[in-house]
């Protein structure tokens, strides 16, 4: 993100200034694809979608699979709640992820890049296609680019409306024209991808730190962040503190201090209660985790996830049980439909948080809550069924005496819960509706 | 190489899936939605296995590779595959007293197996309206698993494409299109997605009820008609071993439900081969057009309409011998016997649903009256013999009625794929060369292959032929012929794969072993004949001298041909 | 209508498989995307009807519904909902006398929820066709809708 906000990213001249475009121009001319590949295996970059998957061995999985036309796609389609941080990198430093692309393309073997990026992001489309554009014009994108022989166009393609799409391999089939449902792995994209050629499929923050790694070494990108989480990550802060934005720092950085730090503390200095980290999928830490280190490998240690970046903060004045159901709505309607956990799972995850949140739970709900959310993340088909229960799962361990006073005592303190202030008043009319229930 | 399977040392092939490896060593792994080579894509979730470092996989679609451990039970293991499975059962009917899959029901065995006891989930059934448009399937939406099997066959095996998933997530639903029923779209109606699925959630829409109401009406002279397939196969719904040919006993029990008549579609299958060769030698001779495609199959006549509307002059114009025997029962018969054509009923038992659909076609009819009333598959006639507590095995054997019930051999191959080309050539040799046939059996064109070519010497005319078995080879050969690639006279179609044998009203299971089975019942049937050609049929020779007149000729179009329709691709 | 979107396929000639490029075109275009008008996208690129509704009804961005002249879509996602979406949900229930998924009698606004819209900073927030508002409250509802 370095350059936003200091480039006009519709004027490809500002991004040169800053010496754009000079990485592409030194891979391509400087280097074979496969020292291109060691540098950021050296790096140590790490995909910045999610999952964290070493990005070095994914060029050099999809380098060396054997295809005859291979590609490059940049993961744009941004769904995950509370993420914004790839639609500031598109809308301000379109560039960074353009040049990453044909040095990745460079990398692997390819002469085509695909950005997939939600319909919702028409600022950002605009922007790319601009910039797409101009770089075209100035021979940095098209046919024999620095006189070097090698080609790289770049094509976008608008989703229409699918979190799921996120998925690498559910994004691709959107590309083909299909429904972006998710396909079972192996084979993976980067043997069988686009139209079932090797593929290499990176998030755009993951490009967006290419170019720099290419510039400053991988040794300079080694020294920010931690040990094995090198780097920078960038955070989508939002929720109940005084800063809301976006914010980019080193790997490792304390929940603490971004959320006091960079936050500026919880608004009109309430308690703070729960952050979840990574978005709708991600797990909500309590207080007695403020002190963790933001990075991959900490957080999976205590079972919470880095995800997109995403950090939701929230005060004492929300109530887990909302949230939760408020989260597994979410997921009931982005449930692709094909694989069972996933359809069924998120529906009846749904339904029983709804029931607790009405009085009508009973213990073994509980019971029937954790059961479910363990067999979605272990037989779902994909990353959404797998980590669509997390929510649950963390908030049962964590606030497990919340959900027991909306059981036992029919009340919910923060007051979020309509149902059960409406309780009485049904109990009045002489009986509850049992209709929809778990 | 070498994988382990619970502590099992076995021997694998590259590319085989951890489910066959298990398979051949005797481990059961339960499955719901996978289909050998045509629906393996990990949906349902039952197969899941336990793969040392991979986490839990589905075992149907996960590639072996050397030194792969892997455990296909645990108690871990049972509890994941039983919670999806009530995940299933929650949104499914539990209705299975009423339904008439049960005891054949896929989700109901599963259940068992995995020893399901009760269903921790409240029960939320769909509340859709059922698909009863057209007169061949039905479709419950309310009791589909979506488990795609379906979608797959229609898609992989029949090339019709006429289901989709449509909409997501939890109210996804296999449909032929939004707010689009059957009858909207180009499903061509061959019943294969009846056998692909494994609950009631695709059906035959059942006729037997009118059956019931005709038999019981004393001024109705109710006549049937039993189609070559249906005795190969009818005895699997009780009991018998696939393929056993009960034609005798099915005659009985049939008289015993009350029918007047029990006649014969072999017959008419004779009098098709007859009217066919017939149009063939007129268009060998008369340059064409060529080639001649043969229009027995209803399934196959309505994907031509949709999908290559531009060769439908390609079709012979000879109705299907389901067809013409309506129309001789209600003109010939009629007249021969002196009963009103009005007060006969003529029923069909077919292997195919498809034949519902084309008994309904506006253009089978003769002077106002219906070739064919009803239409029943197999599955429904067995459910018929079952209600009035028929033991089929006790029964003793049965003939079938003159005139209509007297047959060749060559008309019970209509059965089989190959079985029409057989018998055409068996008669059409004959014709032109005026020799007697030594060897009966044309082995070139017998055969499973999706798609068969022969070329046969007739009098020094060399006459080229192809078999299609099931509609999924079609384009690539109908492509073929249009780009002039191949060059064919006649070409015979079989919308199922196996023929007739493996039509979507045949009793469920349907699989390839048991089409082999019943097609060796069909060729036993025809070796055990005493004529084994049609045009030596008495009675078909009797009837174009007493009634037709020449063949091919006036009368015989007016009774026995038909047109065909353009019908929308999209 | 044929010629329309016959257009539009053209355009998009050399694009590999363009169906969902061709259905966002075909939707701006035309309004929403008719029974009618996929039917001549799925003979436009020889593609199955059934897969061509498979398509267009897997996407929320595509619509097989006729909408109002203005879509409203409020964002349902966690960040919205803590800030008050749900309150923001109420007032357009009640101002505009709709439920989730109706238009207006006259035609004018229909109601959708959206997943987000990845500008939670300033949560709650609607799209309104392409335009996006955020730190909404009651007040600001009522002068956001009179612009349209």
């Amino acid at each position: 993100m370095r350059n936003c906000g200091h480039i006009d990213p519709e004027n490809i001249k500002d991004y040169i200034t800053r010496d754009g475009y000079q990485a592409l121009g030194t891979v391509v001319t400087e280097l074979k694809p496969i020292e291109v590949i060691e540098i950021i295996e050296q790096s140590g970059l790490r995909g910045r979608g999610g999952a964290g998957f070493p990005t070095g061995l994914k060029w050099k999985f999809t380098h060396q699979a054997a295809g005859k036309e291979k590609y490059v796609v940049a993961n744009a389609d941004e769904g995950e709640p509370g993420t914004s941080k790839d639609r500031l990198i598109m809308e301000g430093d379109p560039h960074s992820l353009l040049e990453a692309m044909a040095i990745a393309g460079y990398a692997i073997g390819a002469n085509t890049g695909y950005i997939y990026i939600r319909g919702e992001y028409q600022l950002a489309i605009k922007r790319l296609k601009i910039a797409i554009a101009q770089a075209k014009e100035m021979g940095l994108l098209g046919e024999n680019l620095f006189d070097s022989g090698f080609n790289f166009e770049i094509k976008i393609r608008e989703g229409a409306g699918a979190y799921v799409c996120g998925e690498e391999t559910a994004l691709l089939k959107s590309i083909e024209g299909e429904r972006g449902e998710p396909q079972v792995k192996p084979p993976y994209p980067t043997n069988e991808g686009l139209w079932g050629q090797p593929t290499l499929i990176n998030n755009v923050e993951t490009l967006a730190n290419i170019a720099v790694i290419i510039r400053e070494g991988a040794e300079w990108f080694n020294e920010i962040g931690t040990e094995g989480c090198p780097g920078t990550k960038v955070f989508t802060l939002s929720g109940d503190v005084e800063n809301e934005g976006i914010i980019e720092l080193p790997m490792g950085t304390p929940l603490r201090r971004i959320i006091e730090g960079f936050g500026g503390g919880m608004v009109d200095d309430k308690e703070f209660k729960v952050a979840q980290s990574g978005g709708s999928s991600g797990g909500c830490m309590p207080k007695e985790l403020l002190d963790t280190p933001m990075d991959y490998d900490s957080l999976a240690e205590i079972g919470m996830t880095l995800g997109s970046g995403a950090l939701l903060v929230m005060d004492e004045t929300h109530c887990i049980v909302d949230i939760a159901k408020c989260l597994m709505q979410f997921f009931k309607h982005e449930s692709c439909g094909k694989c069972v956990p996933c359809r069924e799972g998120n529906k009846r995850l749904y339904n029983r948080l709804d029931k607790i949140s009405k009085g009508e739970g009973e213990l073994e709900d509980l019971e029937r809550l954790r059961d479910l959310a363990d067999t979605m993340s272990k037989t779902a088909l994909c990353g959404l069924g797998q980590m669509a229960p997390t929510s649950i799962y963390t908030t049962l361990k964590y606030f497990k005496d919340e959900y027991l006073t909306h059981i036992e005592d029919n009340n919910c303190t923060t007051g979020s819960c309509r149902g059960l202030v409406d309780l009485e008043v049904q109990d009045k009319r002489g009986g509850k509706d049992y209709g929809n229930n778990n | 190489m070498e994988i382990i399977i619970d502590g099992q040392k076995c021997e694998a092939e590259a590319g085989q899936t951890v489910l066959e490896a298990a398979q051949q060593i005797g481990i059961k792994i339960p499955t719901l939605c996978y289909l050998k080579e045509v629906n393996e894509i990990g949906a349902c979730r039952i197969c899941i296995v336990e793969i040392e470092g991979k986490g839990y996989q589905t075992a149907c679609t996960f590639p072996v590779s050397e030194g792969l451990r892997i455990k296909t039970t645990s108690p871990e293991i049972r509890r994941l595959r039983k919670l999806n499975l009530e995940l299933i059962l929650a949104n499914h009917p539990q209705d299975c007293l009423k339904c008439e899959r049960s005891t054949n029901c896929e989700l109901q065995s599963l259940s068992k197996e995995l020893g399901v006891e009760k269903v921790r989930f409240a029960q939320d059934s769909g509340g859709y309206k059922l698909d009863q448009s057209t007169p061949s399937i039905v479709r419950d939406y309310n009791k589909c698993i979506k488990c795609r099997r379906c979608v797959s066959v229609c898609e992989k095996v029949q090339g019709v494409k006429a289901l989709y998933p449509n909409q997501r997530s939890f109210k996804a639903i296999i449909s032929p299109g939004y707010k689009q029923e059957l009858k909207d779209v180009s499903c061509v109606l061959c019943g294969q997605c009846i056998h692909a699925c494994p609950v009631a959630a695709i059906k035959e829409k059942d006729d037997t009820e009118r059956v019931w109401q005709v038999l019981n009406d004393e001024n109705k002279h109710v006549v049937l008609q039993i189609a070559p397939a249906v005795r190969v196969a009818l005895g699997e719904e009780f009991e018998l071993p696939p393929g056993t040919p009960i034609t005798e006993k099915i005659v009985t029990a049939c008289r015993r439900l009350g029918f007047d008549k029990i006649f014969d579609t072999v017959f008419s299958a004779d009098l098709t081969i007859v009217e066919e060769g017939h149009e063939l030698l007129a268009r060998l001779k008369n340059d064409g057009p060529l080639p001649l495609f043969t229009s027995c199959s209803p399934g196959w006549i309505k994907y031509i309409e949709h999908f290559h509307s531009d060769l439908l002059d390609h079709l012979s114009s000879c109705k299907s011998p389901q067809q013409m025997f309506g129309a001789l029962a209600k003109s010939y018969y009629a007249e021969t016997e002196g009963i009103e054509p009005e007060n006969i009923v003529v029923v069909s038992i077919m292997p195919c649903t498809a034949k519902k659909f084309e008994a309904t076609r506006e253009e089978m009819e003769v002077n106002g009256n219906r070739d064919i009333d009803i239409v029943l598959t197999t599955r429904e006639l067995a459910r018929m013999l079952r209600v009035c507590g028929v033991d089929l095995m006790k029964l003793p054997a049965g003939e079938f009625d003159a005139p209509l019930g007297i047959t060749t051999g060559a008309g019970d191959i209509f059965g089989i794929t190959g079985g029409v080309m057989e018998a055409a050539l068996r008669t059409v040799y004959e014709e032109v060369t005026e020799n007697e046939l030594e060897k009966l059996e044309f082995n070139q064109v017998r055969g499973f292959e999706g798609v068969r070519e022969a070329s046969i010497d007739l009098a020094g005319q060399e006459v080229n032929v192809a078999i299609i078995n099931g509609l999924g080879n079609v384009d690539e050969v109908l492509t073929a012929i249009k780009e002039g690639e191949k060059e064919y006279h006649f070409v015979e179609v079989m919308s199922c794969p196996g023929g007739c044998i493996g039509g979507g009203g045949q009793p469920i299971p349907t699989t390839e072993e048991i089409i082999v089975q019943r097609g060796k019942g069909l060729y036993d049937i025809d070796q055990a004949k005493e004529i084994r050609k049609s045009h030596e049929n008495p009675i078909i020779k009797e009837i174009y001298k007493d009634y037709l007149g020449e063949i091919g000729g006036q009368k015989a179009h007016n009774l026995l041909h038909t047109t065909y329709q353009e019908r929308d691709q999209y | 209508m044929e010629a329309t979107i016959e257009e539009i396929t053209k355009a998009l000639d050399s694009e590999r498989t363009p169906l969902i490029s061709v259905l966002h075109a075909v939707q701006a275009e035309l309004g929403y995307l008719s029974t009618e008008g996929l039917k001549i996208v799925a003979k436009k690129l020889d593609i199955p009807l059934s897969k061509v509704y498979g398509v267009a009804t897997f996407y929320t961005l595509l619509d097989t519904e006729e909408k109002g002249e203005n879509v409203i879509r409020l964002c349902e996602s966690a960040p919205c909902h803590i800030k008050g979406a749900t309150n923001i949900l109420t007032e357009l229930q009640d101002k505009l006398d709709i439920d989730v998924g109706e238009t207006t009698d006259d035609n004018k606004f229909s109601l959708e929820m959206t997943s987000c819209l990845g500008i939670c900073a300033v949560a709650p927030a609607i799209m309104i066709n392409g335009t996006v508002y955020g730190n909404l409250t009651s007040k600001k509802l009522d002068s956001i809708l009179d612009r349209y």
